[in-house]
């Protein structure tokens, strides 16, 4: 069977994908989206229940969408996230090929062959928008985990009814591990959260959702190539944020005061013992310094603001570093019955038969330009701006991404 | 940054330049440090520093350093030198103080004193054997650091963060280490 063939082809239906869909019909550059599962994938099968964005509904924004509902200020459940970008792809009569995975994609034909599991497509141009959250990162000390203790990881948790009763060790302090801490803890279970470096923010400031704070002062759209440590921005941790109702913050000392114990770092496991990292107080001491210095950056920017409907600066309590950490816990013992995985994600390049991927599994690339002629990403952690891997990052980027490839195309 | 005004007596220049040319030669990155002991009498040793390997070869000090170790009097030793775990602090002190110094310059931050007081808590029922639930080693470590610098308090508060986040015997006391002792 011959080949089908395509301008561009996008992998990938999530935000991103449907974004760069939408601009390549403006531009008129006939592409097919290929997608593994259905339109908005892993938002429906790899994420937990009580999952809602971290973003703010009024900046759920897409090219030629914006939000329209009656809670602005809300963050969106799964089930309406599902609903927000299915309907997108609706609205743009995206040329989506749902149930196609794609298995290979090599340089070849004047651009890429792409093999599916239903079919092989060649292209002048590919945009890869298959997420930056394919796999879950558990680190190599996993291993020695004694068998007696239930694991898990941030893609296959949904609740707390999946763990066993009993102590849970929750590792990493991300956005993730936050979230997972406090909802198993929630569940009358005893939490020790082990944490790292972190990024800390309040959920609201001076009356204002932190979000709107990072755009409106230009933090979130500052661009990739402004940035000093561009290595570093990119594997950042994800913020201490989660979205409720009620709009609160989750920092380590709402956790706490929650009764959840923080550890430090967990350095390894021997004898089946886990030991954590005797430098607790300087990664929350880096994380609060981190967060003052924002704050400053947004006092600064209010002040040369006129009119500005906003609240007294605020300073927020110094993380309350327990006087001593526990530096070793037992893990065979009991009192530990599961370890959840919040240690990060990481995308899957597999299928990506083209010399494009570095000895840590991360696209080399310049601001979503692939070193690989034609070849592009979307949806990456500071891809092209601060903001690219949440759903509003995507619009910017994706008329960024789009322009280049048009040009390209000539 | 106004590095050309700020001096600290840190090269960071030859520094970066370091860290940029170790990117194409990542073998060049692993380093080995030694140390050579001979046992005096009693509780008394000398230890010996002069050679260590790096950046893809043996490397040497300008000259051998030698330091001796003892244990106080109350110990019943002859106190001719501090004890091995105040080898500690001494590392501790002076890693932790190296990278304020590295980091000011970096940040352009004019260092004019630095200070460390260091105490680490130790219940010797460990070493003596007394309780076995009594670890040996020290059950915390508190430095109190004095800084006059041309910096605010917060400018201060980063410098010290990131000097323990960048620091070699901070990590190694902090974080387990794999210990082989063998018999030659």
């Amino acid at each position: 069977m011959a080949a089908d063939r395509a301008t561009a082809v996008i992998i990938g239906a999530g935000h991103a994908g449907l974004a760069t869909s939408r601009c390549l019909t403006d531009a008129a550059i006939d592409h097919v989206v290929l997608e593994r599962g259905e339109v908005a994938n892993s938002w429906r099968r790899e994420r937990w229940d009580s999952l809602r964005l971290l973003t703010p509904n009024w900046q759920s924004r897409l090219p030629g969408c914006r939000y329209d509902g009656a809670d602005p200020d809300g963050y969106m459940s799964m089930p309406e996230v599902i609903a927000f970008i299915s309907g997108y792809a609706r609205t743009l009569a995206a040329p989506v090929r749902t149930q196609t995975e794609v298995t290979s994609v090599r340089a070849g034909g004047g651009g890429y062959h792409v093999v599916t599991s239903t079919g092989e497509i060649d292209c002048r141009v590919l945009v890869i928008a298959s997420g930056a959250c394919n796999a879950a990162t558990v680190p190599a000390v996993a291993a020695a985990v004694p068998s007696s203790v239930f694991r898990v990881n941030a893609l296959e948790y949904k609740n707390a009814a999946q763990l066993p009763d009993g102590g849970v060790l929750v590792v990493g302090a991300s956005a993730t591990g936050v979230q997972l801490a406090d909802e198993i803890r929630r569940s009358g279970r005893h939490v020790t959260l082990s944490v790292g470096e972190h990024v800390r923010l309040p959920r609201t400031y001076r009356g204002r959702d932190i979000l709107w704070w990072m755009e409106s002062s230009g933090v979130w759209n500052q661009r990739y190539d402004e940035i000093d440590d561009l290595v570093r921005a990119r594997s950042l941790p994800s913020p201490q944020l989660v979205g409720t109702p009620e709009r609160v913050t989750l920092d380590l000392n709402a956790l706490m005061a929650a009764g959840v114990e923080i550890v430090g770092r967990l350095s390894t496991i021997r004898d089946g013992q886990a030991l954590f990292s005797g430098g607790l107080r300087n990664v929350c001491a880096l994380a609060d310094l981190k967060m003052r210095r924002l704050l400053d950056t947004f006092d600064a920017w209010a002040a040369t603001q006129q009119g500005l409907d906003v609240g007294a600066p605020e300073r927020f309590e110094d993380t309350r570093v327990p006087e001593t950490s526990r530096l070793r816990l037992e893990l065979a013992g009991g009192e530990i019955r599961s370890i959840v995985w919040a240690t990060g994600f990481r995308p899957d390049y597999s299928w990506l038969h083209v010399p494009v991927v570095d000895a840590k599994g991360r696209l080399r690339h310049d601001g979503g330009v692939v070193e690989a002629p034609g070849l592009y990403a979307m949806g990456l952690p500071v891809l092209r701006r601060r903001k690219s891997s949440f759903i509003n990052g995507a619009e910017e980027d994706a008329r960024d991404i789009v322009a280049h490839l048009a040009a390209y195309l000539g | 940054m106004a590095l050309s005004t700020v001096n600290n007596g840190v090269n960071v220049q030859a520094l970066l330049d370091a860290r940029e040319a170790l990117k194409g030669a990542p073998g060049a990155t692993k380093f080995t440090w030694k140390a050579s002991s001979q046992w005096k009498n009693g509780t008394h040793s000398t230890t010996t520093i002069q050679k260590f390997h790096g950046l893809g070869q043996e490397q040497s000090h300008k000259k051998a350093f030698a330091f001796d170790a003892d244990h106080p009097e109350i110990f019943a030793a002859e106190d001719k030198s501090i004890t091995p775990v105040e080898f500690l602090l001494v590392g501790l002190a002076s890693c932790l103080t190296a990278g304020i110094a590295a980091v000011a310059q970096n940040r352009g931050i004019q260092l004019r004193s630095v200070e460390a007081d260091v105490e680490g808590t130790m219940d010797i029922q460990g070493i003596l054997g007394m309780d076995a639930d009594v670890r040996n080693g020290y059950d915390g470590i508190k430095v109190t650091f004095k800084i006059d610098a041309d910096a605010s308090r917060q400018d201060i508060e980063a410098l010290v963060a990131q000097s323990q986040k960048r620091s070699a015997v901070y990590d190694a006391i902090t974080n387990p280490t794999n210990v082989t002792v063998e018999i030659a």
